[in-house]
């Protein structure tokens, strides 16, 4: 026993180097969203961001198109999956892998010849191409989970549901569905966050014309409007834990591998 | 001169996790080359034990004597014993031979000594040309093999076995067992061996340690254990029994299911209480009804391959397990002869719940964490420490845990015939025991209550403690 | 019927997905500056790639330079730290366990702006000039969490008792760890540091933030200030196929892999 406990102190360095690099960075960001200028103790930064329509208008429209965007990809994603997951309909793993491969791949390289091929094509680039250029980018981390649940589903429990007297319809919405909700949380998950918070990607997408929330945090920054920027990411945050109340806390973060 | 005979020594070994004892005062004396076997059910703190002599933790009291030499402070790798675990624990990234040249690889022994112990540990358990096999690939039963192996390469002085044919299946584990027993022999060195198993126990050991609840119930060879246990534990735990409440009338003289029988027990004092231990297959089952002790009726028979089962309801209202060459139909009148030494008469522990306790007020004490009401009295003035004692018949128990008094669970059970002898472990972990009609099972969530009547205060017994 | 429909939905899909990569791979072996714009076959894009040859651009491969280097210093420094914390972590009882779990999950689900805006204003604070060194203390705030989540999993799976037979069989704890502990952790180990490679290589928003104004890039900064600058630097074409086509071809490989060995363990 006293070896094994003695095992217990070598979480120190990294708990040293969490407190350090994880949890006093985001103490400075409420201390700083909750500073004016000069270093005084403010509410100003918040007053300013609630009576500002473009920052407002900013705000909403970044929550919309998450929203939006993560609904498409629940609507086009659970099919894929599902088809991927059924033996009957899919045997190719090669399929599989071409659809997490772009997980794997530089966002913005993704996004960056996907708004290319927008110019090539002619389209006016604005909120319909920002859309689908994120459907583009973030499908895949939609699919992903939803499929890997699936994949190891136990099969018997269809066979029980259908032993039972249910029709596949039946099969399908009474029990695997349900059964592969938690995918679907862990997708939801790993699109809206990127979706709410990028900033780069609508920025290519659009070519600057819609601003998304990250772009006025990543602006006010860059301006060295760092109580403000706080303040922004310090709203963001808060959308971001409001979301993460969906997961399970039990349940590990579903990884990429 | 005494002392070099033992090759193991552990005195006084005392052990908690928190507030839970698990070993506690614990002693034994180990001979070389003993085949030594600690028994007892699932958290009797028998692993615990065997994990303390090989070095995985600490005793909070005690000593540990290796060879007349104290251990008790040595880590695991400077111990002169090896450890066949449950599970197992081969390394899964090594392969056989790998595995069992570990320790010689780390005591630096040369190539080709290495290679010559290996083979020979390897013919020893059977499992000769399977140097290079991936140890995931090997079947449970192999890869306990390779295990033993791996423990004897080593050439402790002592081999610790912690439940190893626990994971076998039943007619493996039978051929585990006789293997082991050869294996001791050859070798010539000490085994000690925890099991839960009592068949096992009795099948393997010089000596067999019976533990529950971390105190050692009784040390002996397997036939004083199973014919002589010394209390009624070991008597339910070690083979079939029939354990009833007894009277020991005077020498020789003992009562117990509504007669009295002759015996051989004396020392005993006059109408003592006492516990009796009859073995099923000690009661002869005669036709002849007048030439029986005592009569009663069968109530089943089952054939169980050799014997046959028989459960009978004695003319006083006992119910009995008898084992016979011969069937007996149900709902037949027979006869029953127990001869005296046949007859097994153990102390009992305890003849009522005893409990230290404080008195509240003239209507109330304190005991086991909680204030119960009690019948008025005078006698005991507020704040005085006392003893209190409750018949075990006197405790309530209810399903519903809420409406108790107190919280608890079922931890053991011995049928006594005509009632059930239940020890509840409560939540606090004190215990009480309960003598009640009601069928329980282990395990099962009850409430406790006492009646204020049934609360019996008696003066604080110093000289107890 | 059915699978035929089921298989239409899975191509369109991919074939709508992969457009623009098959797009840009397609216009990788034509000289045109102008996207779109064939020119005739060339392969002189790829070599200018590798000899690092065209206008403008030092930059661009000491972008790729940069890339790699701190992805390889991040993922390393995660692995060592990650590996010995999954150790303590292991051990650890109640509370404090959990406080720590919670802590590595923070990295994790903060979106990388959030993870990003929070270390420059650390460094702010701190009076920390930023450049190479806050970018790789970044990206292992980044990797670290992975390399414990890869970890741990072995640990707890691992039979308790295997440790200790290591000791039993005279190991002292500092060769239990090494000759047993260690090669059994190597899997999650390795899977670790190569989830924590290509986080740092795709990372932007974090290097974005923490990178100061010294005028470092890595390749995704390059590619954001490029890009806004108006034109993609051409060559970024056969960079994009070729990791593309690398990607596929590593993926590919290890499922295949992991195909045959599941085969033959089932057999």
């Amino acid at each position: 026993m006293s070896i094994m406990t003695k095992r217990s102190t070598w979480a120190l360095p990294y708990t040293i180097f969490l407190l350090l690099f994880v949890a006093l960075p985001l103490i400075i960001i409420i201390l700083y969203a909750f500073q004016d200028s000069s270093g005084n103790f403010s509410l100003g930064n918040f007053a300013k961001f609630f009576t500002d329509a473009d920052a407002i208008g900013t705000f909403a429209l970044s929550l919309e198109v998450a929203i939006e965007n993560t609904i498409i990809c629940i609507l086009l994603g659970y099919p894929a999956a599902w088809i991927l997951a059924n033996r009957k309909l899919n045997r190719s793993t090669i399929t599989v892998v071409l659809f997490i491969m772009p997980m794997w791949i530089n966002a913005l390289m993704r996004t960056l010849a996907t708004a290319e091929l927008f110019h090539v094509m002619g389209i006016q680039l604005g909120k319909g191409t920002l859309l689908v250029g994120m459907v583009y980018d973030y499908l895949p981390f939609m699919i992903y989970p939803i499929y890997n649940i699936l994949n190891k589903m136990d099969k018997s429990y269809a066979e029980a549901a259908s032993d039972l007297g249910a029709t596949p319809w039946q099969v399908f919405w009474k029990v695997q569905v349900p059964l592969s909700m938690p995918g679907v949380v862990s997708g939801i998950m790993m699109v809206f966050m990127p979706t709410v918070s990028t900033f780069a990607i609508s920025e290519f997408l659009t070519n600057n014309k819609i601003k998304l929330f990250g772009t006025i945090i990543q602006e006010n920054i860059n301006s060295s409007m760092w109580n403000y920027g706080a303040a922004l990411s310090l709203v963001m945050l808060i959308i971001i834990g409001i979301t993460s109340l969906l997961q399970d806390n039990k349940k590990e973060v579903n990884g990429i591998v | 001169m005494e002392i070099k005979d033992y090759i193991i020594e552990l005195n006084n070994i005392s052990k908690s996790f928190g507030d839970k004892v698990i070993l506690d005062d614990v002693s034994i004396k180990v001979k070389k080359g003993e085949f030594v076997t600690i028994l007892g059910p699932s958290g009797c703190g028998k692993t615990t034990l065997l994990r303390l002599l090989a070095g995985f933790g600490q005793a909070d009291k005690g000593e540990i004597k290796i060879n007349g030499k104290d251990y008790t402070d040595i880590p695991p790798h400077e111990r002169p014993v090896n450890t066949v675990f449950q599970r197992y624990a081969l390394f899964p990234h090594l392969d056989v031979y790998e595995n069992i040249a570990f320790g010689l690889k780390l005591q630096k022994v040369p190539a080709p000594e290495i290679d010559k112990c290996v083979r020979r540990v390897l013919k020893m358990v059977s499992m000769t040309d399977y140097e290079d096999r991936d140890v995931e690939s090997l079947s449970g039963g192999q890869q306990q093999r390779v295990a033993i192996a791996r423990a004897i390469a080593n050439q402790p002085k002592v081999l610790l076995l912690d439940e190893p044919l626990a994971a076998l299946d039943l007619k493996m584990r039978k051929d585990m067992q006789i293997e082991l027993k050869e294996m001791h022999k050859k070798l010539g060195i000490t085994f000690i061996y925890v099991t839960h198993d009592q068949e096992e126990a009795l099948t393997l050991s010089d000596t067999i340690i019976v533990m529950n609840e971390g105190k050692i119930q009784q040390i002996g060879t397997p036939t004083d254990i199973y014919n002589e246990p010394q209390n009624s534990f070991v008597a339910d735990f070690i083979g079939e029994s029939n354990i009833l409440n007894g009277t020991m009338v005077k020498d020789k003289l003992v009562e117990f299911a509504g007669h009295e029988f002759e015996c051989i027990d004396e020392g005993f004092g006059e109408n003592t209480p006492v516990d009796v231990v009859v073995r099923p297959e000690d009661i002869y089952i005669v036709r002849n009804l007048e030439s029986a002790q005592f009569t009663a009726t069968v109530k089943s028979c089952t054939f169980k391959g050799v014997h046959y089962e028989m459960y009978v309801d004695t003319d006083k209202g006992y119910e009995l397990m008898i084992q016979d060459y011969n069937a007996f139909a149900p709902e037949q009148e027979v006869g029953l002869i127990i001869r005296p030494a046949d007859i097994q008469v153990m102390h009992k522990e305890r003849t009522c719940n005893t409990f230290e306790g404080e008195v509240v007020d003239e209507t109330h004490v304190k005991f086991l964490g909680e204030t119960f009401e009690t019948l008025p009295q005078e006698e005991f003035k507020h704040g005085e420490e006392v003893d209190i004692q409750v018949d075990f018949s006197k405790i309530d128990l209810i399903d519903h845990v809420e409406e108790g008094m107190l919280e608890g669970d079922v931890h053991f059970i011995i049928y006594k015939g005509d009632h059930y002898h239940l020890t509840i472990l409560t939540d606090n972990g004190d215990h009480i025991w309960v003598d009640t009609t009601d069928i329980w099972d282990k395990g099962d969530l009850v409430g406790i209550n006492i009646a204020p009547a049934d609360i019996k205060i008696v003066k604080r017994n110093e000289h107890n403690d | 019927m059915k699978k035929f429909f089921a298989q239409c939905y899975i191509w369109l899909l991919l074939v709508v997905l992969y457009a623009p990569i098959v797009f840009i791979g397609i216009f990788s072996f034509t000289e045109s500056k102008v996207l779109g714009n064939w020119t005739g076959f060339s392969t002189k894009l790829y070599t200018n790639l590798f000899t690092g040859d065209m206008q403008g651009t030092g930059s661009l491969m000491s972008a790729i330079e940069n890339t790699i280097i701190i992805a390889l210093i991040a993922a390393s420094v995660a692995t060592l730290l990650g590996t010995i914390a999954a150790i303590g972590i292991h051990n650890m009882r109640g509370r404090g366990k959990q406080a720590i779990s919670f802590l590595n999950s923070i990295p994790i689900l903060n979106p990388d702006i959030i993870t990003g805006v929070s270390l420059f204003l650390l460094f702010v604070f701190l009076h920390i000039s930023q450049g190479y060194v806050t970018v790789v203390l970044a990206h292992i705030t980044l990797c670290t969490p992975y390399v414990v989540l890869n970890v741990l999993p072995r640990l707890t799976q691992m039979n308790p008792n295997i440790y200790e037979a290591a000791l039993d069989l005279g190991a002292t704890p500092f060769q239990a760890l090494k000759k047993v502990l260690l090669p059994m952790l190597k899997p999650g180990m390795i899977s670790g540091f190569i989830l924590a490679f290509t986080m740092s290589l795709d990372d932007f928003a974090i290097t974005f933030f923490t990178r100061g104004t010294v005028g470092l890039d890595t390749l995704s900064t390059y590619i954001y200030t490029d890009a806004r600058k108006g034109g993609l630097t051409p060559e970024l074409r056969p960079l994009i196929t070729l990791m593309f086509v690398g990607v596929l071809i590593l993926l590919i490989v290890i499922n295949i892999r992991a195909m045959r060995n599941a085969k033959n363990n089932a057999q």
